[in-house]
């Protein structure tokens, strides 16, 4: 294994190659904000909270995805960072509905969590209140689609790490809807095992325990990346 | 001299004024340092009067009536506050909006989920009528500063209020200030 | 290599004495058809066959003709005549005149014009500099032969390219001579060939992927569509001495179900190479093979995007990812994947036929050999043209194009499609090439070219294509997802006339944020249209703008 010595904010440090610049940065404690990123699942760079200006090159990278390399020159919070972070933010709570003081998720929500990061106060975009509809079909869980924000976390757990893919992206643009089987309802989705680790890596209410009232979801991430690293050192089967 | 302040309830649940309220003891040192010339809490004038220094806006702008005292609150203030989550975002009562229009939301809340007897209220002058859709307040005037929270509590407002009467700006930063919900 | 008004001129090479047979070339691009090109053609047949001239006068299908604007249209062999507007009900008459000339005697009477013209349509001259000032590569045999017949691309060379480079030069070799003729992407971003084809050549791994790049979409484009409908062994022939330079054995053409004609000629063409052993295993003796299969996409414009590209070709949700690894280091499944577009394929035979030094010497220092365009819009004589780089836009526009009709002066042209800008008419002098048109805030980009008079709104234009990218955004972003709906919003409250100075400057704000933030190119030239009416007409949307707070007032 090699290292790569690189700077981050101007911090020098040294990275194993193929540590991606947001594992680098969080190794120094430099805050990179990201939304659909979870260790533990593959990185998509959705988001694009996580764009990072580089020295050398024009375009903003995602850190996410991003591997260190020799010699870089990393800026992760520039104010053209900062004004753009603030601006996903604020399309994401534009696009859906979403009501925090009567949410599962209130206070514990990293939707929330990234508003409060990037100073949003209010959206300076106009809110655009779609017609969203809930799936409450499912025994234990619902998914509320004015809460989601389409991160695919869910996507990507049921699919690499419970191994039944139950979920998927349905429509395209701003009709994109997280759907269950083939647009089913979640509770007749055969395929789903009850697991709920969707529930569990969701960064909003979007899914949800049904007993869980206002402000009653609390989700911890961490064990994802136990049961990742587990498995890769064949520790544990399932 | 004293500043000219006031507070104002558009469509919300009265919510950030009783957190408002919240402020016991600290608000016996507001009333010396302010003139409460305006509040549906505070005060009993009917009409929102000239040269307001700072006001508080509580609610979204959801009726006639609502869109008709901000315009009045917009002309007539220094420093309009969005107080709390419905003036920011619309909120609670912005869930309407998906209804897409004034009118399915009165057919829905007066006709289809009526007991059999139901009827849409109409009484011009006396009963506003809706806007086609609740929204905050700066997309309708422009706000000078911003409040959230559902409600905001009395520790953010006074944290908030603090600076301002010295007549210096508040630091908006932080889970603490500006945390929705 | 000729002009369009040579080409229309010379007939096949093995067609009889002129004199003898009379050959009918009848558009059967989807243009044409939609315009009734197929009831024309059975009429002529039917007619043909009444007076028992099949052996003298010879009715074929054949690909584009040009002039799509005045379609249904058929041209005359030998000497070429063209017609324009030509439907079923004027069948009878063109025999009739034809079954007439064949039955001169004199040399006079031969050589005289047809006396006949269609009902309702015209002889279009082809002496006009819509076809003169053209240059003909890539489309120098489309018009001319029948699409349908693999015998017809044969007989003009098909396929000799490919055999030449396959027994007689190394893979180094092809891709050397790409690379020196300076041929560059025509997709419309432009990356050098020779440099791609090269990058995939030296990538490790034993099975690499060609793929061409048939999802032409921009709205008002159909360059590609033309060459796949009327010379579809060019752009086969051209991906198998891709695919033979680079060492890969598959190859797929993404194409849109909506064009059924091109899919139909495609499918045909690549089953009649096959048979004749020009597409398969060992060709042409060599221990070289090659393979194509028609992958049809279902018409998202994200899909002409390279990842998202490979990831329907793989059966999987049409959406990009980020590059890199660029798909020559990991494209369809993983492996070595050299994609092209249609019309970058179909200038390869051409090269290797003539060389790169006669290919480098067309066109400007950056952009070499031709470029297909569209014309469409305002203009009195649109339809598909091909001209060196560097021709300026007024050439192909005022000159070829013959400006707007009704006398409105134009005002701009648009490039790229949704992903390019307008360019005003005060810089229409400007060349055609790469760089000219980047400078201008545009690109040349695939190659559709819409001509603005001035009854046009240019903020209603940039509301057009900012309402295309939000309908066409996947949604795997945000900022293209829901920025293109807030972009698409603030350009409906300046056309409404809702708009304050604060929108503006909301909207100028959001268009880099878009812009850079995106994942893809879609969402990252979605505000291109945008930003560039703002450079050249800003007055427009000024004039709209209501009095309101300022910028500053509502926190931007």
């Amino acid at each position: 294994m090699s290292v790569r010595t690189l700077t981050i904010d101007g911090h020098a440090v040294a990275m194993a190659t193929g540590t991606t610049l947001l594992a680098a940065a969080r190794e120094v404690w430099v805050p990179i904000p990201t939304l659909c990123h979870l260790e533990g699942l593959s990185p998509v760079a959705a988001c694009r909270l996580c764009l990072v200006e580089i020295e050398g090159n024009g375009k903003l990278q995602p850190a996410c995805l991003t591997p260190v390399a020799e010699g870089m020159v990393v800026h992760t919070d520039t104010p053209r960072l900062q004004d753009y972070r603030r601006t996903v933010i604020e399309m994401l709570f534009t696009e859906g509905n979403h009501v925090c003081a009567i949410c599962v998720a209130n206070g514990h929500c990293e939707l929330q969590d990234r508003a409060v990061e990037v100073g949003m106060d209010h959206s300076r975009l106009p809110y655009r209140h779609p017609d969203r509809p809930v799936d409450l079909s499912h025994p234990h869980f619902g998914l509320d689609h004015n809460r989601c924000i389409l991160c695919t976390r869910c996507v990507r757990v049921c699919d690499e790490v419970e191994g039944a893919h139950v979920w998927d992206v349905g429509w395209r643009g701003e009709h994109c809807r997280i759907i269950a089987g083939l647009n089913e309802p979640w509770g007749a989705v055969d395929a789903c095992t009850d697991c709920g680790k969707c529930v569990q890596v969701c960064p909003t209410g979007a899914l949800f325990d049904k007993a869980d009232t206002s402000g009653e979801k609390h989700t911890d991430h961490g064990w994802l990346g136990a049961l990742v690293r587990a498995r890769a050192r064949g520790q544990q089967t399932r | 001299m004293k500043l000219r302040f006031a507070t104002v309830w558009l469509a919300g649940c009265s919510g950030c004024h009783m957190s408002f309220f919240d402020l016991d003891e600290w608000l016996i040192e507001l009333a010396e340092l302010v003139d409460v010339v305006f509040s549906p809490v505070a005060s009993d004038i009917k009409t929102y009067p000239q040269d307001v220094d700072v006001c508080l806006v509580e609610g979204g702008v959801a009726n006639a009536d609502n869109l008709e005292l901000l315009l009045q609150v917009r002309a007539r203030t220094r420093l309009l506050v969005s107080f709390g989550d419905c003036a920011i975002t619309a909120n609670v009562p912005g869930m309407r909006n998906r209804l897409d229009g004034a009118e399915p939301v009165l057919r829905r809340g007066y006709l289809e989920l009526a007991d059999g007897s139901g009827q849409l209220p109409h009484a011009p002058g006396l009963v506003p009528e809706l806007l086609e859709r609740v929204l905050p307040l700066h997309e309708v005037v422009p706000v000078d500063h911003y409040l959230p929270g559902c409600p905001p509590s009395a520790a953010r407002i006074r944290a908030f209020l603090e600076p301002m009467l010295q007549g210096e700006l508040p630091v908006m930063e932080g889970a603490a200030m500006i945390r929705f919900g | 290599m000729t002009s369009l008004s040579e080409a229309h001129a010379s007939p096949t090479p093995s067609a009889a004495s002129p004199t003898s047979v009379l050959r009918v070339r009848c558009c059967s691009s989807a243009g044409c058809l939609a315009g009734g090109a197929a009831e024309l053609r059975q009429g002529l047949t039917t007619a043909v066959a009444r007076r028992e001239l099949q052996e003298r006068v010879a009715i074929t299908g054949v690909g584009c003709l040009g002039p799509c604007s005045q379609g249904p249209l058929l041209a005359i062999d030998p000497d070429g005549a063209l017609f324009a507007g030509v439907t079923a009900a004027d069948a009878d008459g063109l025999i009739a005149a034809l079954a007439h000339r064949l039955q001169a005697v004199s040399a006079a009477e031969r050589e005289a014009p047809l006396a006949w013209r269609p009902a309702a349509g015209e002889q279009v001259d082809i002496g006009r500099p819509f076809f003169t000032r053209q240059r003909r590569i890539v489309l120098e045999h489309c018009g001319l032969i029948d699409p349908e017949r693999i015998e017809a691309a044969i007989e003009r060379g098909a396929y000799e390219q490919l055999r030449r480079a396959v027994q007689e030069c190394t893979p180094a070799e092809v891709v050397e001579t790409i690379r020196r003729s300076g041929l560059r992407g025509r997709g419309g971003a432009g990356y050098p060939t020779g440099l791609k084809w090269a990058t995939v050549a030296k990538m490790p791994g034993e099975r690499k992927v060609v793929v061409c790049n048939a999802d032409e979409g921009d709205p008002g484009a159909f360059m590609d569509r033309s060459v796949l409908e009327g010379d579809p062994h060019r752009v086969l022939e051209g991906m198998a001495i891709a695919a033979y330079a680079v060492g890969a054995e598959q190859g797929f053409i993404y194409i849109r179900a909506e064009y059924k004609l091109a899919i139909v000629n495609l499918r045909r063409a690549i089953e009649q190479a096959r048979r004749r052993h020009l597409l398969g295993a060992g060709l042409f003796g060599a221990p070289f093979g090659f393979t194509v299969e028609l992958r049809v996409g279902a018409g998202a414009y994200v899909c002409g995007e390279e990842t998202a590209l490979i990831h329907s070709i793989e059966g999987q949700r049409g959406t990009p990812r980020p590059r890199p690894p660029y798909p020559a280091e990991a494209g369809v499944w993983g492996r070595p994947t050299l994609i092209n577009n249609v019309e970058t394929f179909a200038n390869v035979v051409p090269i290797l036929r003539e060389g790169a030094e006669w290919f480098a010497a067309i066109g400007t220092e950056g952009s070499k050999g031709t470029k297909v365009f569209c014309l469409t819009g305002k203009v009195c004589r649109g339809g598909l043209v091909e001209v060196p780089m560097g021709t300026s836009l007024a050439t192909i526009v005022s000159e070829m194009g013959e400006g707007c009709p009704d006398g409105a002066g134009l005002k701009a042209v648009q490039t790229g499609g949704p992903s390019g800008g307008c360019v005003p008419a005060s810089l229409l002098h400007t060349s055609v090439d790469y760089e000219s048109l980047q400078a201008l805030g545009t690109i040349m980009g695939s190659g559709g070219m819409v001509v603005m008079d001035h009854s046009t709104d240019m903020v209603a234009i940039a509301a057009f294509f900012m309402a295309f990218c939000r309908d066409e955004s996947c949604g795997k972003c945000v900022p293209c997802r829901a920025g293109t709906v807030q972009l698409h919003g603030l350009l409906q409250k300046h056309l409404a006339g809702d708009a304050t100075a604060a929108d503006l400057a909301q909207l100028e704000a959001l268009c880099p944020m878009v812009a850079e933030t995106s994942l893809c190119g879609l969402g990252q030239s979605a505000p291109k249209p945008v930003l560039s009416t703002l450079r050249y007409f800003r007055e427009e949307y000024l004039a709209r703008l209501k009095p309101g707070p300022t910028a500053a007032a509502t926190g931007r």
